[in-house]
């Protein structure tokens, strides 16, 4: 297993150096120019001087092996020192300086462990990472949960007693869910719960941090149309993956032997079909995982959650190119990684499996 | 003694009433949303309009425009002119005085250092500044003392006021940004996201493209205001969510250009719970017509450039024509509201330099056909589309993606059909149309089309270099990499002649007048520019925030320190 394990992660480093490179590659060759932003008040050459001042105007393999050194070293490297108050970045500056002054034909260029920065706001990519995660986590991790803690025994018991009305109706439930956009149900929730009724916010409120009661409710309520949103539409596609996994088991031979055994319903259900039947549901639950990282992006803009899917599109729309390709390599790590985590998972719950 | 000690504690009372009540800090907090999220504080940075609105809380030039678009003192004592010596009388020249006992936020006192400092920052070759423009033409900035500031051009300058004038010029600090010069300018994440400033306001906290938060600034110059004691400025979203968070939530107090449709306008008012407030300023939504041919069978290079010119849009007859068909007044219902009305020039405002050219106002379907047919246009092969040796009225309209302009191409297409002109509709996003990739076919630029529409406006008061955008010089083209702002490929002698004379004009009521001449050049004699609405700004505010004055020549948030919680 731990070999399997080393391997994989080995054959993930190329994996991810031809992602990063597809990555840079498509959202260069996108349309669009960081200036579209910046008012027709501003005169031509001063946009041209803008472009030159953001590095934006360097050919295209220059500009990616300076974001893999600055992504791979010069962030790394501020991770470690801020992390253990070594000096990396003093230690890499002579190397880093050579190397940048080569890629940019430049005798002048100072290395200052100059980080990733963002083209539109000019702060380093990971710091808006570091703003845009806790309420991303916050909000479609709770959602995930609860839609995962709803979609269980949904599905467990649709199986259980199939084509009964619970069943017709849990079936009806994960159709609404999955194919009704957020988008609808974000705007029709809006509208009746915080417009109409005024129960709910509806704009997500970063700065509020809990502190005692009073802050805990403004939490929940801020919290409670999104993560509804969201639970809704996870619930519905975990679900229906339940159901046929319990299913299938359910006319398993070890099934009918537990019951010639005299075993309870509650304890075949439970202790055996459940526990066989989760296999593939762990899988599914665990390379939905990235997806919590990576935000909702609809609902993050419906309801102003301001969350990293927000920040991914804000940066698309202004072509902020180094926001892009760092935060969509991130996401690409995680996948990656969650893949590899879902596959040992899979080992571990079920003995049949031996990756050696 | 009761009596006295009675009277006297009336007495007290009213003595005290008005102090309590101008208080600084007393009002909490106000809450404000910009439907596009705030991505820095400092104008010189990144220069979309919110950023430079939400740093104008922060930050201040020496002078600010009013409501009205007359200028004001902010940190200058008083607004220097020709009559008070302030300006030279050869227009080389101009002299501010600082106000005396100006403080930083920090405490230390502000000087005619940080002034020049501020100049020498912008007009670094490295720093890519986003404002360099409005220092152009500066020969020296001298500071005999700590108060006075003395601007020298590089020649006569009619219109001294560009420099440190409105919320895009505003004072940096020297002794913060001065690790900031040149290419060392955006690594200054920390100086770019909380500048110290000496408006009513101080940075405490930013969140990236999502929420800034201000505290009163202790060292405000007024020692009243301001009378709000925290604001936070969320970002994100759209218009109609940020004018239902102010208008039927009541969330927030002040929501920054809900631009909605009237519909939307009129349910939203009903809610009750604020108010929309409006104004007027220069900017103006109008179709550029292309003077050269945007045809795809020319060579890439040669496409919409000056070597050929349009076989049909060249015809001043046509192009008149197309802007009689338009029925401006129905364009501003469907789309604006009570936040545009139709106009025929692209001077807009200020009143002074506003033709009086009213003649397109009036939809006049016949009166186009018959200019038309005077001009041999006629429909002879019966297909419904007028043509002129082999040559039909086909026009390929482009503009961004935007739900009313989309509403108004619809429109202005149905009028152009009647009167035989066949339209193509074309729809670019904004990102790439404005984007001015020379790369890119789409962008409003290359202009491959034969007309497209956008909006345009000018920074402040003065039309000066806004007119010198229809100069043959600045024609974009592949040699100039299609940079350029006379987008139509607009070349008339006089028109340059006109403008060079302008540059050179210090009178304001003859340089109104040249202005006047030079709209009415490019509007209703040449039609080479067809203006459809003066877009007002639309914003909103709740019932209980009180003292906002809307003002479209200046930041949005110019008098938030007279701003209140509405008793």
């Amino acid at each position: 297993m731990f070999n399997y394990f080393i391997r994989r992660l080995l054959a993930a480093v190329p994996t991810l150096l031809l992602i990063s490179f597809v990555i840079f590659l498509v959202v260069d060759l996108a349309p669009g120019s960081p200036m579209s932003e910046i008012p027709l008040t501003v005169p031509p050459d001063v946009r041209q001087k803008m472009i030159e001042a953001m590095g934006a105007d360097k050919p295209m393999l220059v500009r990616y092996v300076i974001w893999l050194l600055q992504f791979f070293v010069v962030e790394t490297g501020w991770a470690i020192q801020n992390l253990t108050g070594w000096g990396v970045i003093d230690a890499i500056t002579p190397a880093m300086q050579k190397v940048m002054r080569l890629l940019l034909n430049s005798e002048t260029y100072e290395f200052t462990g100059q980080r990733i920065i963002s083209w539109q706001s000019k702060v380093p990519v990971f710091q808006i990472i570091g703003e845009r995660l806790p309420q991303t986590l916050t909000v479609v991790g709770t959602a995930y949960l609860i839609g995962v803690l709803i979609a269980l025994p949904i599905g467990i018991y649709s199986a259980y007693r199939q084509y009964s009305w619970f069943d017709q109706g849990g079936t009806f439930f994960s159709m609404v869910g999955y194919s009704v956009p957020t988008f609808f149900t974000g705007n029709v929730l809006i509208l009746i719960f915080a417009i109409r009724l005024g129960w709910f916010p509806t704009i997500y409120d970063t700065n509020l941090s809990v502190t005692d009661w009073a802050s805990f409710k403004a939490f929940v309520r801020q919290m409670a149309l999104p993560v509804t949103v969201l639970a809704l539409f996870n619930a519905a596609e975990i679900s229906r993956y339940t159901r046929s996994s319990v299913l299938e088991n359910l006319g398993q031979d070890y099934v009918r032997t537990a019951r010639a055994k005299g075993m309870g319903e509650g304890k075949v259900v439970l202790a055996h079909v459940l526990r066989n039947s989760l296999i593939p549901v762990v899988t599914i639950v665990a390379l939905g995982v990235p997806t919590i990282f990576g935000g909702a992006i609809v609902t993050e803009q419906i309801f102003k959650i301001n969350g990293i899917g927000a920040a991914l599109i804000g940066a698309i729309n202004v072509s902020d190119l180094p926001t892009v390709q760092t935060v969509t390599f991130i996401f690409a790590v995680l996948i990656v990684l969650f893949n590899l985590i879902a596959d040992i998972l899979y080992g571990i719950l079920d003995p049949r499996i031996r990756y050696d | 003694m009761k009596l006295r000690s009675a009277l006297l504690g009336a007495a007290a009372c009213f003595a005290f009433a008005p102090a309590a009540m101008a208080e600084r800090g007393a009002d909490g907090e106000v809450k404000i949303i910009y439907y596009q999220a705030v991505s820095g504080l400092n104008a010189y940075i990144s220069s979309g309009t919110k950023d430079i609105e939400a740093g104008s809380l922060v930050l201040e030039p020496l002078a600010g425009f009013d409501e009205k678009g007359d200028l004001f003192p902010r940190l200058a004592a008083e607004i220097p002119t020709l009559d008070n010596g302030g300006i030279s009388a050869d227009l080389t020249t101009i002299t501010w005085k600082l106000k005396p006992g100006l403080v930083w936020s920090d405490g230390t006192p502000v000087t005619s250092a940080d002034v020049k400092f501020t100049w020498e920052y912008c007009t670094h070759p490295e720093g890519g500044c986003a404002q360099s423009a409005k220092y152009e033409g500066i020969k020296s900035i001298d500071t005999p003392d700590d108060l006075t500031v003395v601007i020298t051009f590089n020649g006569p300058k009619p219109y001294p006021y560009q420099p440190f004038t409105g919320a895009t010029s505003p004072i940096l600090q020297k002794a913060q940004f001065e690790p900031c010069l040149g290419a060392a300018a955006a690594g200054c994440s920390e100086q770019n996201s909380k500048p110290i400033g000496t408006g009513p306001f101080v940075v405490t906290d930013f969140k990236v493209n999502d929420v800034v938060t201000y505290a009163a600034n202790p060292n405000y110059r007024d020692p009243a205001k301001p009378a709000f004691a925290k604001v936070t400025l969320k970002g994100g979203g759209d218009a109609l969510a940020a004018a239902s968070a102010v208008m039927e939530t009541g969330e927030f107090d002040y929501a920054w250009n809900t631009q909605i449709n009237p519909e939307q306008q009129a349910a939203m008012a009903d809610a009750g719970k604020g108010v929309f407030v409006n104004g007027f300023g220069t900017l103006v939504e109008r179709i550029e017509v292309n003077l050269t041919d945007p045809s795809p069978s020319l060579p890439e290079g040669e496409r919409s450039t000056i070597k050929h010119p349009h076989p049909f849009l060249s015809d001043v007859n046509v192009r008149k024509a197309l802007s009689m068909a338009i029925d401006r007044q129905a364009l501003v219902d469907v789309g604006y509201g009570n936040a545009g009305r139709p106009t025929c020039n692209v001077v807009p405002a200020p009143e002074a330099y506003a033709s009086d050219n009213t003649e397109c106002l009036k939809q006049d379907i016949e009166g186009a056909k018959a200019l038309l047919e005077a001009a041999g246009w006629t429909d002879s092969d019966g297909d419904g589309i007028r043509d002129k040796d082999g040559r039909k009225l086909s026009i390929l309209y482009q503009t961004t993606v935007n739900p009313v302009r989309q509403d108004f191409q619809a429109l202005i297409k149905g009028w152009w059909n009647e009167i035989g002109v066949e339209v193509e509709l074309k729809s670019i996003d904004p990102g790439v149309f404005f984007g001015g990739d020379a790369g890119s076919p789409d962008t409003f630029q290359k202009f491959y089309a034969d007309v497209e529409m956008f909006a345009n406006n000018f920074d402040g008061t003065d039309p000066e270099p806004y007119m010198a955008q229809y100069l043959c010089s600045k024609i974009p083209g592949p040699d100039n990499q299609w940079q350029g702002e006379n987008i139509n490929r607009f070349c008339d002698p006089a028109y340059d002649a006109k403008q060079q004379e302008l540059s050179r004009t210090a009178d304001p009521a003859t340089r109104a007048q040249m202005v006047k001449d030079l709209n009415d050049m490019i509007t209703k004699n040449g039609h080479v520019s067809i203006p459809l609405v003066d877009r007002g700004r639309l914003s909103a505010h709740s019932n209980s925030l009180a003292g906002v004055v809307l003002n479209t020549w200046d930041t949005e948030l110019w008098n938030i320190q007279d701003w209140s919680r509405a008793k």
